[in-house]
């Protein structure tokens, strides 16, 4: 445990002094939901209702704008293979690292979207249950973002891919998610498909990503 | 058999960690192997043996598999024939979970400092002997200093000091003299035998010859 926190630890540390992680997914964020007013019109009564919807598309296109370079830099600079002789199984490290990735800019999103809900005229009472769907999709994102990232690891400009691999997979978590988002008798239930999706993905998705990258090394 | 003696002073490697366990006599073990890169044969029939306090020393020209063959061994690669077999060692561990791999890509993260980046593997790794890392290399008034602004010579010592760091059995070093002055050399050449002198195995694949007799040399043979 204490040679994961290390990774988990390194990986914040690198975040903080590089900066772009949750920095750009913000900015990204925020652009996206003030434009669309603009494009939209000004019809407060449409606006209310696609604001979940919205938000969490916006969410989802965030998360994944960073998620390419998730083991990206530690393949090209050696470190992946150090780390794969380590005595750390590589699957908890695709484990720390997506867990990284959640601290580092799915979390502070998933913090700060529902606050610039009031942008797009999001109806006050959904905010709380918007708040909780998201940080719970959140971790669902980052382990999904991880897997993509495995799987795109030596192929440059894999961004685009990274998207078209995982957006399919990232549909059950905004259904959900969106329903879970508008005060209804819809937001237990969907709360708790959230969390099986999290918890099928923390199972499988180190596995999955552990094999990709150990192809990647051969 | 062992050759390790009449090497001379090395630096002593503190060998007691829970991750490196071995019986008396460790051997390392390739039998016939054959590697094959992009469809293209690299080499066939290696075969070596190599035991405690040993070094094995490939030569060969550029692409003729000496990469691969370290790669192989560590696990990171895959052998389309024989078997690479690791005696005496832990045998709850794999061959490169018991090995350092050092290779031309250095593993060091830019934004954080010499200090962090050894204290990183330290941790990562199982526990490292922060000062006798620093000491290995002469990194100690570095040790502050963001590794984005260290000389491409003083990256390497910083990844070769993860040697000293944190102790391993055998060590895969993939051409480590490269960009390294004579004093950072000499430092080398003094870790490797105490390592050796120790017990530990090590396989060097070098074009410049190191000033340490090698117990066998494996030429590897010429590019296509």
């Amino acid at each position: 445990m204490k040679l994961i926190w290390a990774l988990i630890r390194r990986d914040l540390t690198l975040a903080t002094r590089q900066g772009g992680g949750a920095g750009t997914a913000i900015g990204f964020f925020v652009t996206v939901i003030v434009l669309l007013p603009l494009g939209l019109g000004p019809d407060q009564a449409l606006l209310q209702r696609i604001a979940p919807g919205a938000l969490w598309i916006a969410l989802l296109l965030s998360v994944l704008l960073s998620a390419e370079r998730i083991f990206q830099a530690d393949y090209e600079d050696g470190s992946l293979d150090a780390m794969a002789l380590g005595v750390v199984p590589l699957e908890l490290v695709v484990l720390a690292k997506a867990m990284a990735h959640w601290l580092t800019t799915s979390l502070p999103l998933a913090v700060v979207a529902p606050l610039f809900g009031f942008l797009i005229n999001l109806d006050p009472q959904d905010i709380l249950p918007l708040w909780l769907a998201m940080m719970l999709g959140s971790i669902f994102l980052s382990l999904l973002a991880a897997l993509g990232a495995a799987i795109t690891v030596a192929l440059r400009r894999g961004g685009l891919l990274v998207s078209l691999l995982i957006l399919p997979f990232y549909v059950p978590c905004l259904i959900f998610g969106v329903a879970a988002s508008r005060a209804s008798e819809l937001v237990q239930p969907s709360l708790l498909i959230l969390t099986a999706l999290v918890l099928a993905s923390f199972v499988l998705v180190p596995v999955a990503a552990a094999a990709a990258l150990r192809a990647y090394l051969k | 058999m062992l050759a390790s003696a009449g090497r001379g002073e090395g630096i002593a490697l503190p060998h007691a960690s829970r991750w490196v366990k071995r019986g008396p006599m460790v051997q390392l073990h390739a039998d016939s192997l054959a590697c094959q890169r992009g469809g293209r044969t690299v080499f066939t029939d290696v075969n070596f043996t190599l035991s405690s306090g040993q070094l094995l020393e490939l030569r060969g020209p550029n692409g003729a598999g000496k990469s691969s063959l370290l790669r192989l061994i560590a696990g990171l690669g895959e052998a389309i024939s024989g078997q690479i077999t690791l005696a005496g060692g832990n045998g709850d561990l794999s061959i490169g979970q018991q090995a350092h791999y050092a290779a031309h890509q250095e593993a060091i993260k830019a934004p954080l400092t010499v200090a962090e980046n050894l204290k990183f593997w330290g941790d990562f790794l199982g526990g490292g002997d922060m000062a006798a890392a620093l000491a290995a290399f002469d990194l100690g008034a570095l040790a502050d200093y963001p590794a984005a602004l260290l000389s491409a010579g003083q990256k390497r010592r910083l990844s070769l000091a993860r040697l000293a760091l944190v102790p391993r059995l055998l060590w895969l070093l993939d051409e480590p003299t490269v960009g390294l002055d004579a004093n950072s050399l000499d430092r080398l050449t003094r870790l490797l035998r105490g390592h050796l002198s120790g017990g530990g195995l090590a396989v060097v694949a070098t074009h410049a010859p190191l000033d340490l007799t090698a117990d066998a040399t494996l030429v590897l043979g010429t590019a296509r």
